[in-house]
């Protein structure tokens, strides 16, 4: 490429030839005002706002700096009287239009207009086309486009009719300079939803992740919509974005695995009487744990659903635990995030904070005084269970309320507490396919939780040697229970590498190959995977490492084919003799 | 004198004979008419062991694993609750009452159970009286004079 050399208001630089007048300004830190222009998009040069004063020799033009090319040894005024005069002149222009833009009063400002010549008009698109071009070149959703000309030109979607094209991306509104493209959504104007995935399309998975990278999500990104758009392409320098890339299963050998695949929250749906769904003020401790976040959607501010401060606040405890209907286990973790929500609200809101709790199960280090610290704050705790939450007020203090129906076992008498929000305090379930992981794996699950080799004396293995559990896949625990075992599945396996060699049980099976009769009655039964079928010879074989030797294989087997050695048929035939010496013939 | 029925227990090594263990370390009482053949899981059970059992002379036969679900093979238990509901139903064709056989689950820390279901088993076999298919000679030396 040429290198031409030119000068900006007075400053000489260098350039590649036919870079744009704006882009050399720019980088040379020089402000050009401009309406149309994004750097995104091809320059348009619609607003001429940019325009300035370019001298070639003798030859003196007027030219909009967001299109024009720059030659060899131009000269560059980009604040000349005459510049200054013709800018002038096109806001007064502008604002014959749109007379009451912000973005153009300013300018005005900026050039002197205080009362514009040709009046003001109360249109706010000044038809920069920013919005149609950004819809057909970047989004490629097409929806917008120019209707009409001359004084009734503008910019609409097709007939005017809201389009089936649209995304509902938001693109047009964020690039429109005059705000004349508004998103009509009403729950962007009050609280959002609380969507448990990402808030945006790009995103990295949470603070600590590793590696700490930005993940697309495909279900929002425009280009997974459009096949368009690929900003994120453009704007990254360091070209990273890859939207081709699609998920992979790669195998990979490993001698240890520790599995750690967590819990999925309890859904409310199935307890109707709380209304979780219904009532948009009723909250899992999911949602609310999302909106308490400062990363959150709403930056940390609890509100209801209207945008309002809660002035009295409900949490529900052992919401699916410890429940005859749904999971009779406690889920360990409810009292206590409840009292952290309990404080936050306190601290947040002053609001009055009332606790619905069975029992308080405070057993941590500290935690006890936590909640003896909760009673100090004013929170109100009521023994028993919630029986309903209802919007049907019986009298005026209730009116607008939710109304959470409880009997107070500690004074023996049915209440009805009003309040503004719910935090039912969902419990901890398996994951849904938790069953099939443990068969993928030959471990046991007993009622969806991962069962441990012993539960005192082997708390992270399984019955399968080299298989490790921790956290809440084996049952609900908190964070520093699932900490603390998490270090010991490491350290297990750490253990195992380091040794770098494995004790296998001697007590195994083996098949004696000159019996086996191929009938594979024996190759379902091992709970272990151990037997596969070698297809050449036609026979079982077992594989002594993945063997434990339980032996259900032997007393399967029809031609007594495999010996389950130290407990062979011989051997147990003989101990029975033994135990019956004094009655046998 | 009464009958003292001679019953084998076949028991898993990891749920039933550590419970018959406590059992005795808890200083447990219970009759002593079980004797034990110890198998890793109780899905080593053949069925030929409890027919062998029956043709040596056993009166009854107490097979005991872990409670399903607690297998330590996993589901090694699982398989034997098949074999041994087939075998039940055979036992009566060789001429022995399929009250004489019996699968429980006794854990680790059953001991209590465990004297229980020798207890049960006991007495319920000494109802039955001595096995048909016990040898002639050994069954009348069984019965005690009146």
């Amino acid at each position: 490429m040429k290198t031409i050399k030119l000068k900006i208001d007075g400053i000489e630089t260098e350039a590649e030839d036919r870079t744009t007048v704006l882009t050399i300004a720019q980088k040379l830190g020089i402000k050009i005002p401009t309406l149309c222009h994004h750097p995104l998009l091809e320059p348009y040069g619609v607003c001429r706002i940019c325009t300035v004063e370019v001298r070639l020799g003798k030859r003196i033009r007027m030219v909009t700096a967001c299109n024009y090319p720059a030659t060899n040894g131009v000269e560059v005024l980009t604040n000349s009287p005459r510049v200054r005069r013709d800018r002038k002149m096109i806001l007064e222009w502008m604002m014959a239009r749109c007379g009451h833009v912000k973005v153009i009063e300013d300018l005005a400002a900026e050039y002197g207009i205080i009362e514009p010549r040709f009046g003001r008009g109360d249109d706010d698109c000044i038809l920069c086309g920013l919005c149609v071009r950004v819809c057909s070149d970047v989004v490629g959703a097409n929806v917008l486009g120019f209707f009409n000309r001359g004084a009734t030109r503008e910019v609409s979607t097709a007939y005017g009719e809201t389009s089936e094209k649209c995304i509902a991306c938001g693109a047009c509104a964020y690039v429109c300079p005059t705000g004349a493209i508004r998103i009509e959504n009403d729950a962007a104007l009050v609280r959002q939803e609380l969507p448990l995935g990402p808030l945006t399309p790009i995103y990295v998975p949470f603070l600590q992740a590793v590696p700490h990278q930005p993940v697309i999500d495909r279900e929002s990104c425009i280009h997974f919509k459009t096949g368009e758009c690929k900003v994120c392409d453009k704007v990254c320098e360091v070209k990273a974005v890859d939207h081709t890339l699609e998920d992979t299963i790669e195998n990979i050998d490993v001698g240890a695995v520790i599995l750690a695949t967590g819990f999925k929250q309890f859904d409310p749906a199935a307890i109707s009487e709380y209304g979780s769904g219904i009532y948009p003020n009723v909250l899992t401790g999911l949602e609310f744990e999302k909106m308490n976040s400062a990363s959150g959607p709403t930056g940390g501010q609890i509100m209801l659903k209207d945008g309002e401060i809660p002035k009295s606040v409900g949490i529900i405890h052992c919401v699916g635990s410890r429940d005859e209907r749904n999971n009779k286990y406690c889920s360990r973790v409810c009292c206590m995030y409840a009292l952290k929500f309990a404080h936050l609200i306190k601290e947040k809101t002053g609001a009055n904070v009332y606790n619905f709790y069975i029992d308080m199960r405070c057993f941590g280090k500290g935690y006890e005084e936590f909640y003896h610290r909760l009673l100090e704050e004013d929170v109100r705790f009521i023994r028993g269970r919630a029986a309903e939450i209802t919007n049907y007020p019986l009298n005026e203090q209730e009116a607008g309320k939710l109304i959470i129906r409880v009997e107070d076992t500690l004074i023996g008498e049915v209440r009805r507490v009003p309040v503004d929000m719910v935090i039912l305090a969902t419990g901890l379930e398996p994951v849904a396919d938790a069953a099939e992981i443990a068969r993928t794996f030959n471990i046991s699950c007993g009622n969806g939780f991962f069962t441990e080799r012993h539960p005192k004396l082997a708390p992270v293995s399984t019955a399968t040697d080299g298989i490790f559990i921790a956290g809440t896949c084996q049952g609900p625990k908190d964070i520093p229970d699932t900490v603390a075992q998490a270090g010991a599945a490491a350290s297990a396996v750490q253990s195992l590498i380091s040794r770098g060699e494995i004790e296998v049980e001697a007590a195994t099976s083996a098949v004696d190959p000159e019996r086996c009769s191929g009938c594979r009655i024996c190759n379902t039964l091992c709970p272990l995977s151990a037997i596969s079928f070698d297809e050449e010879k036609k026979v079982t074989v077992i594989n002594d490492v993945l063997c434990k030797g339980c032996g259900t294989c032997a007393a399967a087997c029809p031609s007594s084919a495999i010996l389950a050695r130290h407990f062979t048929d011989e051997q147990l035939f003989s101990e029975i003799e033994g135990v019956l010496y004094d009655v046998r013939a | 004198m009464t009958f003292e029925p001679k019953i084998v227990g076949i028991l898993c090594n990891w749920c039933s004979y550590t419970g018959a263990d406590l059992a005795g370390t808890s200083r447990i009482k219970y009759l002593p008419n079980v004797r034990v053949v110890r198998v890793m899981c109780s899905g080593r059970v053949d069925p030929t062991f409890i027919l062998k059992a029956f043709a040596d002379g056993a009166d009854g036969v107490l097979v005991a694993g872990c409670h399903p679900g607690d297998c330590h093979y996993i589901e090694g238990n699982y398989k034997t609750i098949r074999r041994m509901a087939l075998l039940k139903r055979m036992l009566a064709d060789y001429g022995i009452e399929p009250e004489r056989f019996r699968l429980e689950w006794v854990s680790a820390g059953e001991g209590e159970r465990w004297a229980h279901v020798v207890n049960q088993i006991t007495e319920d076999v000494r109802k039955l009286g001595p096995s048909k298919i016990r040898p002639a000679a050994k069954r009348e030396a069984a019965v005690p004079a009146a």
